[in-house]
């Protein structure tokens, strides 16, 4: 039977690999090595920024290993969502560093695809009611798409089965539907889609999938045209039906169901059975191709600049009446800077509610200490330090009832107190518009 | 018995589904475990809204996953990933209230 192998370096392109796990990849004569290098997991910033999440250094390392190794087999490297978000600058910065990979290994082929979207599109889409929020998004509207400060859409497998199809030896893909750079070879080649994308959805973590787990070590998959294979490449870890289910429904809050730009992987017929001490073997993925295929598009826009002072609690009848002794602080702040129309005021307690908030069902505390995050953000970035360094100092030195610390409420870690944590940003556009013929441009570049 | 799902679960764990939602992964230890849990029915939407302070209609459909022995919940985030006044990009560390919950499990199940 014919079989087709992928190998995954890491999780995240720049999260790193041990060397020897990757030549035991390379030992197996893979067809393709495919790595995705973005999420929005580490929040808007990055995408409305247009900064990387990654290390430039670490990326470097990387690429350099996997450039030379996709070299060395005469075998592609595919490379989605580029620079962590994808968008048109994450590329740039991502393509300029594998010139340099390139310029001390030598020549290849490069693909570049962009998953820039204009603004014009998507607001003729809102226009033509074409857009769709995803579950618990509101509806888009004009002033989302022109607050964005770039929108950049998912592209699934055809971009790169295009690259590939123009001879592309590295293919470098903006945002990318994470399956479809592992996917892409196999399906050009005539693999049943859904079991490509399935192991696409497994290997685009890398050993996240293998138990014990971990983001920065390789997955092979091998796929036939009955099923898929996946295993690890180090050989402290194994690969169980547990470790490989289980990393199916990650991330995702309907796991029969997976929707991607290409279509639907449909795992309510699927198995998995363990074949030997470290592989997995799943069958019975299928697909729905989408009759009408949609791609997601994301998008942020700047929510305002923040300053934060960190601080820590001791006193026992202070920590008795934190929420009192703050509720008043943030009235004195409302009665000097308005009521909070320009600024957003946060407290964050660690301690008693710090991480979840309003969410946390446990009421009160019983530590001895509490850790105090006051949070202000606001677009003014001048009002954003007042209205902290304001609260900081109230606090500081009120004099809330049944007090016996008269010197000072707060043990500040630092000097200065205020830390100016600089831009932030909110997502503001995660919806559905149709997919079009060359939504996704493509540059062939020979480096 | 009584089983606590702290016990009963391999993996309880939290994570975003995309920056507007939540949602949780419940890996049971055992097919019989995980049988257990689904039969007792513990495990619905009113449960979830009130351990997160939530309206049910933020919680979505609670789905069994049998080849993983797992059920997921999933619920919208109050504040979207990232933005001002987060307080868990990832939504990785959102899940410890579901330890303590408790099911009906037969001795022989354990």
């Amino acid at each position: 039977m014919r079989k087709i192998k992928v190998l995954s370096p890491t999780a995240i392109l720049g999260y790193g690999f041990p060397e020897e796990s990757f030549e035991a990849g390379l030992a197996l004569l893979p067809d393709v090595i495919a790595v995705d290098a973005g999420s929005t997991d580490p929040g808007p910033y990055y995408l409305g920024a247009g900064i990387p999440f990654t290390d430039r250094d670490a990326v470097k390392r990387d690429l350099a290993i996997i450039t030379k190794g996709a070299l060395k087999c005469n075998i592609p490297l595919i490379i989605g969502t580029a620079g962590g978000s994808g968008g048109n600058s994450h590329l740039e910065w991502c393509l300029e560093i594998e010139k340099e990979v390139l310029s001390e290994l030598g020549n290849a082929r490069l693909a570049v695809i962009s998953a820039h979207i204009d603004k014009e599109r998507v607001l003729g889409n809102i226009k033509n009611g074409e857009t769709e929020p995803l579950a618990f998004v509101p509806a888009l509207t004009e002033k989302d798409v022109e607050d964005a400060t770039e929108i950049v859409a998912q592209m699934g497998m055809e971009p790169i089965i295009r690259a590939l199809e123009n001879g592309a030896d590295i293919i470098m893909a903006g945002r990318c539907y994470d399956p479809a750079v592992f996917a892409a070879l196999p399906v050009m080649k005539g693999y049943p889609t859904g079991l490509a994308l399935h192991m696409g959805k497994i290997l685009e973590c890398a050993a996240i999938a293998a138990d014990p787990g971990s983001g920065s070590d390789c997955m092979m998959g091998v796929l036939d045209d009955n099923g898929f294979e996946v295993f690890p490449l180090n050989p402290i870890r194994r690969c169980t039906e547990m470790s490989v289910a289980a990393h199916t429904l990650y991330e995702k809050s309907n796991p029969y169901l997976l929707h991607g730009p290409d279509g639907i992987i449909d795992l309510k017929e699927c198995s998995f059975k363990q074949i030997d001490d470290i592989t997995v073997r799943v069958e019975g993925t299928g697909f729905i191709k989408s009759e009408k295929p949609m791609v997601k598009i994301e998008g942020a826009r700047l929510a305002g600049f923040r300053t934060i002072s960190i601080a820590g609690i001791r006193d026992p009848i202070m920590i008795d009446g934190i929420d009192v002794i703050l509720e008043y602080v943030r009235e004195t702040a409302e009665q000097r800077y308005g009521a909070a129309d320009n600024y957003i005021l946060n407290f964050r307690i660690y301690g008693k509610n710090g991480v979840m908030g309003d969410n946390e069902p446990v009421e009160g505390t019983l530590s001895h200490e509490l850790g105090l995050i006051i949070d202000v953000v606001a677009m003014d970035r001048k009002l954003s330090e007042s209205v902290c360094s304001f609260s900081r100092s109230t606090l500081l030195h009120y004099g809330y009832p049944g007090r016996i610390s008269t010197a000072g409420n707060l043990a500040f870690p630092y000097s200065p107190s205020d830390i100016k944590a600089g831009a932030v940003y909110e997502f503001c556009v995660y919806h559905l518009i149709p997919m079009e013929a060359k939504m996704f441009p493509m540059e062939i570049l020979e480096v | 018995m009584k089983v606590k799902l702290k016990d009963a679960a391999k993996v309880i764990r939290s994570k975003n589904s995309g920056p507007y939602e939540l949602t949780f992964d419940i890996i049971f230890r055992t097919k019989e475990l995980f049988e257990a849990a689904v039969d007792s029915k513990v495990f619905t939407r009113e449960l979830i809204a009130g351990l997160y302070s939530v309206d049910e209609a933020d919680v979505a459909d609670i789905v069994e996953f049998i080849p993983a022995k797992a059920i997921k919940a999933t619920i919208r985030r109050k504040v979207v990933s990232g933005g001002p006044g987060d307080r868990d990009v990832y939504g990785a560390q959102q899940h410890a209230p579901l330890f303590d919950i408790e099911f009906e499990a037969k001795g022989e199940n354990l």
